[in-house]
């Protein structure tokens, strides 16, 4: 009977450490924990074009993350996409007339949108709207933008 | 004349084979109730099946995970694109060496031990033996065996994800250097739930269901001497590799084909 006791308890902790290695996939590898985010606040930016954008990308001031991408829409007035980022708590000092520029982490990886503070005295609160927003630079318009340009230097 | 005369003994052989292995999976399926009502035996299963092959899952896992975190740095780093070395150690381990590889070695470790079990039992006599005593040998022995490969494999599998991403990770941060956030935002951002670690997850339980029948079945049809036993346990290993490499083809095509 001894015996069969500890071959139980020894099954037991085989069986917990595979939901504990399905927890870990399912929470520090994928992105499951987006539902359950820290508490922050939101703050909508609009943008003419969000290039790669995607919902999860990192929000960052000065290089350093302070939020995340919640959701994107298109808002179908303006034909423009509206941004909503969730910001952490504890940066809630930003000044109302901060600028949102969309960037590119080096040439190949993924895009994120970088914040720069502004001059206000005013914070900006939950549900806020950012004014001065940029848009991705898409290669291709850069491009094309280029070769137009040289073609009418050169006439 | 001959060898047409072979070809259709074996072609004979073959088929018979099939259709006593889909007729023992029946008959094991139709004892899978009633072995839920002694757990205990399927518990000492598990024991032997999954407990047992811990240990060589964790390390496998974690050397895989290494492995793949130097690799996949050597090649990224070209492209400036280190920071990726998260999404692909994850990635290529949730999706496919996660469940692949803890199947073939699940075959190796306790595949074979099955069918090793099973054919002893069966050339000493004591499946005959139990049913001389009116115990059904497929509800007593077989079923409890078939339902632990089924529950241990994909247990295993998460293990040897979740220590080949911290594998990975000891490389890729410890190691190479790559930024430690990047490397789990990165992985957290591209890896899904439902389309990346649950569909990982399907694929262990239908390689589990797939391993263990083979292994019990051979055991259960083995020529009962020595020989015999020895030849179906080798048999058991190459038939589950097949079928392993074979099905996770089919299934990858059919969750990812789309894509």
């Amino acid at each position: 009977m001894r015996q069969k006791k500890s071959t139980e308890v020894t099954v037991g902790l085989f069986v917990l450490l595979g939901m504990g290695a399905l927890f870990f996939l399912a929470m520090k590898v994928s992105n499951l924990s987006a539902f359950n985010d820290e508490q922050g606040y939101r703050v909508t930016a609009e943008f003419e074009n969000i290039g790669g954008l995607k919902a999860r990308s990192p929000v960052t001031l000065a290089g350093v993350r302070i939020g995340r991408v919640e959701r994107i829409e298109l808002d179908p007035e303006t034909y423009n996409a509206n941004v909503v980022l969730n910001l952490y708590a504890s940066f809630d000092t930003l000044p109302t007339d901060t600028a949102a520029s969309i960037y590119t982490a080096g040439l190949l990886g993924e895009q994120y949108v970088g914040l720069e503070a502004g001059a206000e005295e005013e914070f900006l609160k939950d549900g806020d709207v950012i004014e001065l927003t940029q848009p991705a630079l898409v290669l291709e318009q850069v491009i094309g933008q280029f070769l137009f340009s040289k073609a009418e230097g050169d006439e | 004349m001959g060898t047409i005369q072979r070809l259709g003994q074996w072609a004979i052989g073959t088929s018979e084979r099939l259709g006593r292995g889909y007729l023992f999976l029946m008959a094991i399926l139709a004892g899978i109730p009633g072995s839920l009502f002694r757990f205990s035996l399927v518990i000492q299963q598990i024991y032997s099946v999954g407990v047992l092959s811990v240990l060589l899952i964790l390390i496998s896992g974690l050397f895989v995970g290494m492995v793949l975190g130097l690799q996949g740095y050597n090649t990224l780093v070209d492209f400036g694109a280190e920071e990726s070395l998260g999404v692909m150690v994850s990635l290529s381990l949730v999706r496919e060496l996660g469940p692949v590889v803890s199947a073939l070695l699940f075959a190796g470790r306790a595949g074979s031990a099955l069918t090793a079990e099973i054919g002893l039992m069966k050339s000493t006599e004591q499946l005959s033996g139990m049913e001389m005593m009116a115990v059904d040998p497929i509800r007593r022995v077989i079923t409890p065996r078939f339902l632990a490969g089924f529950i241990s494999l994909p247990f295993l599998a998460a293990i040897f994800s979740a220590v080949g991403i911290l594998g990975g990770y000891l490389v890729g941060y410890g190691l190479l250097g790559v930024d430690d956030g990047a490397f789990w935002t990165q992985m957290q951002t591209k890896t899904d739930w439902y389309d990346d670690i649950l569909n990982g997850v399907i694929k262990s339980i239908v390689f589990g269901f797939v391993v263990t029948w083979i292994a019990l079945f051979e055991g259960h049809d083995a020529i009962p001497t020595s020989e015999g036993v020895g030849r179906a346990t080798t048999r058991t290993v190459v038939h589950s590799a097949f079928a392993i490499l074979g099905l996770d083809f089919v299934l990858t095509a059919l969750m990812f084909g789309d894509v």
